[in-house]
Order: C-alpha cells, then sequence, then structure tokens
C-alpha cells in the first residue's frame, strides 16, 4: 500500500526562539532549519511500515520555500521513495496545507497517510484532523502504535487518562505523538542515495487551491517572564517558607 | 453572537476544563450555549445546566458518540454549530482531536489553545513551546478555539439554571469504532486539576524511585507529573508528562525533583502560583523560575521533606 508523510520545515528544537524587536515576527535570521521532530516520527513509521511489508511505496511531501526541499531530503535519506514539494512562500496555514495535502491525496491515492501531530512552531494540532474532514476520513491523532490489519488500521492513542485503541477503515490518517518510535540517523550512503531519489515540485495555484490566511497575527511578544525567587538553605527551610510565607501547604 | 461550549466529559459528570472553557466563553460575551455529545450522558447534561452563565444546554444522546470518536462528533459540532458566531472547547485531547475536524467541514480555521481574549475577533495564543506569545484576528464568520483551561478561572459549577434541549442528530461515519482503553487508575487528584503537584525529572534515575514522589503527593494530597526527560527515559507513562507537549498545569505549588528545567517543561507549568525545585545542579535552568530552589541530593531532600511536613 502506498503511504504518504507530510513533513514540515521548522525551527530547530534546540533553538530558543526570539521575536522581533518591532513585534511583528519571531526572529528566524539565521538560525538552523529541521524537519519538524513529529514529522520525522512519522516518516520513521512509515519506512518502518515497508520494512515490514506493508507498505510499498513511501511519498514524502512538504508545503514550503524552495529550501524546503532540504526536509523533504532528509525523509528520502531515512527510507521515503519520492518527493512532492508545494511551494509556496506565503506562510500558509493548517486549513490551507490541509486543502493542499487533500489535492495531492486525491492525485496519489495512500491508503495511509502519517503526519505529526503538531508543528513546533505554530503549535496548532490542527492540520491532520482538518485533512482527515476534508477527505472523508478517518483519524487516529496521537498515535503511540500503529498496526495495519487488512483495510483497517488500529491506533493507539495517547489521551488524557491513558491510552485509547480505535480501529480506523482505510484510508486513513494518523498523527504521531512522541512514543510511536525512535528515529533513525540516515546514513551517509542513504543520504547520498537520498539526493538521486525523485521529487516532483507544485504549486498551489496549479493544484487549484486558495492558500489565503484566515488569520492574521497582529503581534508577537515574549511571555511575562517569571522572577527567579530565592535559594532556601536546607529543607527546614523550605518547609518554614511554604507553611508561613507562601502558605501553600 | 452566541457561543457553543463542546462539553468535556465522561456521561456521568462535567470535567473541570469545561468550567474555563464557559468561563473564556464569558470573556468574549453573548449567549452560551453547551453542547454534551455522549451516550447516557443525561447526568452530565444536568450538571452543564447548573453552570454559572450557560443560558441552554443541548444533549446529544447516541451510542455513536459515546466514545467520543471524532468521526461522530465532528459532524455534529459542525451541524450544530453553524448557527453559532463562535465554537469554543477545551484543549484537552478530546478538544485537540475533534475540533479541527468540525472546523475543517465549516471551512473556517481554528485558533488553538488561547490564553485570553482581546476582543470579540482577537485571541492571545502561545507558539514556539510557549517561548512567543501571539496575538492573532480571526476573519471568519465562526470563530472556532481551544481554550487552554490553566489560563481561565473556572466558572462557578452551581448556581445557573440553564434550558436542557435533546438534539435528535446522530451521526455516524461508519469509519471508526473503539476497541479498548486504558485509563490509569489513581487515587491521586487529576494532575491538571490538582491544587498541588510533585514532578519528578531524569534526576530520579528509574521508574522505581518515583516511589519516593508517590508517598511524598500522598501526604500532600498531590498529583504527580513528569518532565519529558522522565518519560522518554521510560520511568513513568506518558500521561504523567507536564510541557509543551504533554500537559498544561497550574497548580498553586508546584514542586520540581530532579528536573533541569528545559524550555518545553517550563511551557508546562510555569503559570502555578509558587514554584520549589530541588536539584543538585545549583545551574539548573529550573532555579530561574523557581520562587524557592533548593539545592540539594534529592535522594537526601524528599525523606527529609516527607517526614517535616
Amino acid at each position: 500500500m502506498k503511504v504518504l508523510v507530510a513533513v514540515k520545515r521548522v525551527v530547530d528544537y534546540n533553538v530558543k526562539v526570539r521575536p522581533k524587536s518591532d513585534g511583528t515576527d519571531v526572529d528566524l535570521n539565521n538560525v538552523k532549519m529541521a524537519i519538524n521532530p513529529f514529522c520525522e516520527i512519522a516518516v520513521e513509521e512509515a519506512v518502518r511500515l515497508k520494512e515490514k511489508g506493508v507498505a510499498t511505496e513511501i511519498i514524502a511531501v512538504s508545503i514550503g520555500p524552495k529550501v524546503a526541499q532540504e526536509q523533504i531530503r532528509t525523509a528520502l535519506a531515512l527510507g521515503a521513495d519520492r518527493g512532492i514539494l508545494v511551494e509556496t512562500e506565503e506562510d500558509v496555514q493548517p486549513l490551507g496545507i490541509a486543502k493542499v495535502l487533500k489535492a495531492v491525496v486525491d492525485k496519489e491515492q495512500p491508503q495511509l497517510v502519517i503526519m505529526g501531530k503538531q508543528a513546533i512552531d505554530g503549535d496548532n494540532n490542527q492540520t491532520g484532523q482538518m485533512l482527515a474532514a476534508l477527505t472523508g476520513m478517518a483519524q487516529g491523532t496521537f498515535a503511540s502504535e500503529v498496526a495495519v490489519d487488512g483495510d483497517s488500521v488500529a491506533v493507539t492513542r495517547e489521551i488524557d487518562g491513558g491510552l485509547q485503541t480505535v480501529k480506523l477503515a482505510l484510508p486513513a490518517v494518523v498523527t504521531t505523538d512522541l512514543r510511536l518510535n525512535e528515529p533513525r540517523y540516515a546514513s551517509l550512503p542513504n543520504i547520498m542515495k537520498a539526493k538521486k531519489k525523485p521529487l516532483d515540485t507544485l504549486t498551489p495555484d496549479e493544484l487549484g487551491i486558495d492558500v489565503t490566511p484566515r488569520v492574521k497575527t497582529l503581534k508577537v511578544e515574549p511571555p511575562a517572564e517569571r522572577q527567579a525567587g530565592i535559594k532556601v538553605a536546607d529543607v527546614a527551610e523550605l518547609v518554614e517558607k511554604l507553611k508561613n510565607e507562601a502558605k501553600v501547604i | 453572537m452566541s457561543i457553543l461550549v463542546i462539553a468535556e466529559h465522561d456521561n456521568a459528570s462535567i470535567n473541570g476544563a469545561t468550567l474555563n472553557t464557559v468561563s473564556a466563553a464569558k470573556a468574549i460575551g453573548g449567549d452560551i450555549a453547551v453542547l454534551v455529545a455522549g451516550e447516557g450522558c443525561g447526568a452530565a447534561a444536568e450538571a452543564a445546566a447548573k453552570i454559572d452563565g450557560v443560558s441552554k444546554v443541548l444533549v446529544a444522546d447516541n451510542a455513536a458518540y459515546g466514545h467520543q470518536l471524532a468521526e461522530n462528533v465532528a459532524l455534529l459540532v459542525a451541524e450544530l454549530g453553524k448557527d453559532y458566531g463562535y465554537i469554543l472547547a477545551p484543549a484537552t485531547t478530546n478538544g485537540k482531536n475533534t475540533l479541527p475536524r468540525a472546523a475543517a467541514l465549516l471551512d473556517v480555521a481554528q485558533i488553538s489553545e488561547i490564553i485570553s481574549v482581546e476582543s470579540a475577533d482577537t485571541f492571545k495564543r502561545p507558539i514556539y513551546a510557549g517561548n512567543v506569545i501571539a496575538t492573532v484576528q480571526s476573519s471568519d464568520a465562526i470563530k472556532v478555539i481551544t481554550v487552554r483551561a490553566t489560563a481561565f478561572d473556572a466558572a462557578a459549577a452551581e448556581g445557573g439554571s440553564a434550558a436542557v434541549e435533546a438534539v435528535a442528530s446522530a451521526h455516524d461515519a461508519g469509519k471508526s469504532s473503539f476497541e479498548k482503553e486504558e485509563l490509569a487508575k489513581s487515587d491521586r487528584p487529576d494532575l491538571t486539576a490538582a491544587d498541588i503537584v510533585v514532578s519528578g525529572g531524569r534526576g530520579m534515575q528509574n521508574g522505581d524511585n518515583f516511589s519516593m514522589l508517590y508517598s511524598l503527593a500522598d501526604k500532600l494530597g498531590a498529583a504527580v507529573g513528569a518532565s519529558r526527560a522522565a518519560v522518554d527515559a521510560g520511568f513513568v507513562p506518558n500521561d504523567m508528562q507536564v510541557g509543551q507537549t504533554g500537559k498544561i498545569v497550574a497548580p498553586g505549588l508546584y514542586i520540581a525533583v530532579g528536573i533541569s528545567g528545559a524550555i518545553q517543561h517550563l511551557a508546562g507549568m510555569k503559570d502555578s502560583k509558587v514554584i520549589v525545585a530541588i536539584n543538585k545542579d545549583e545551574d539548573a535552568p529550573i532555579f530561574q523560575v523557581a520562587d524557592y530552589g533548593l539545592v540539594a541530593d534529592l535522594f537526601d531532600a524528599l525523606p527529609e521533606l516527607e517526614s517535616a511536613i
């Protein structure tokens, strides 16, 4: 079966992002960019499905600027077979991304779409659910286990109180949570091989999708800073402060 | 403008996050209706009717909604929601699962995890793991919003007397079914609702050592949480994770034990009223947000703390 994996180019998770001084946007000048960690887990899961003989072809798709090719190449180095970049300089929001992905799904007809539960830049946690809605597919969000069985997939989901397992008819959308797997590192030979794998480029216009943002960012600012308090000498002083100063125990 | 709040509930009672979401709805202003979709959820609907500020409760009691399957509930929310100016849900795993699906069915954007209402169309929300707060404005006719519960006070659970109205619509998309649920059983309070939270990090060294936190928590009537590092190391299950990728908590007292204070953890707990950090590394970033820091070996400090309170 064909598996489609969506990958997003985001700021590397180790970078501490700051707003620009004029508050119009975050400062992304000269910061390291990487594949979104949850998307990397999605790629790994697809590759494991291929290794098990469940998936036959893995297509990695990204929507973003030309340089997002780097993240598709990363996915190809991890084991995806071919890539599609839907190139746009616009800051496409989740609903727009979901519409573009739907157009790609219509074209490629995958049985399973695997994507990250959220991107670590916008922290929206929406796109997978929206794609599932637009395509009429079932959704297995926040997955910690994925088991394909014939024409259905059992997805174990991380929910507030523990775990929930749902059975979904294929085709379906799965979004990954942290514990689904631990992504491998791409080997040098695989990085070299990835450079030769096919990568098609499309535009939202060619797909007939309007990606105009619905939500406008008026300003960005740092969160209210918390003042550091005091260091206590020992447990006795700590308990005394909690009882008599903070009055919380 | 009228507001539809999607209740988080277990069919028998209303989850506390629903009360915070009602407060967010009050901050927007308008007639507030609450949707209780479930199976055998009459008691939850009765409880919703008592929430202060709610004018109407819609009850959709049907087997299709029993396990909150997003494929079914989103169809219901989209059908009912088109008559409202706002659709709000708490940013619980249920809300996060269902609401974006309903938004896409309505062809509108969603604004995730708002922490304040600035005006009828403008909201604040954290991005980049809470390192940046964005002020965003929606141009959609129906504003679909998830609410970070810890950022809003809870509405009073008693005092209201809303009319309860049954909704006949039964949407079964027929694409998904519930198999099983494994819920952590605990006599301790729920992590997101507890007044005191005791959390452990990588410094706990292994899962067995968490028993020290459990016994301290039991003495304090506290919930127990963990950092992502402790979860990734396999010490404890993921539903205990506090942080940007786990639960967001804001208790009266947060005790961080053996937690260095990575950005992603701070994002989940820095709105706590009083923060205590116990760590043997005096340069650990957690001390920069702690009201009371104790530089000590946690294996000495924890037993001492437990016997001192």
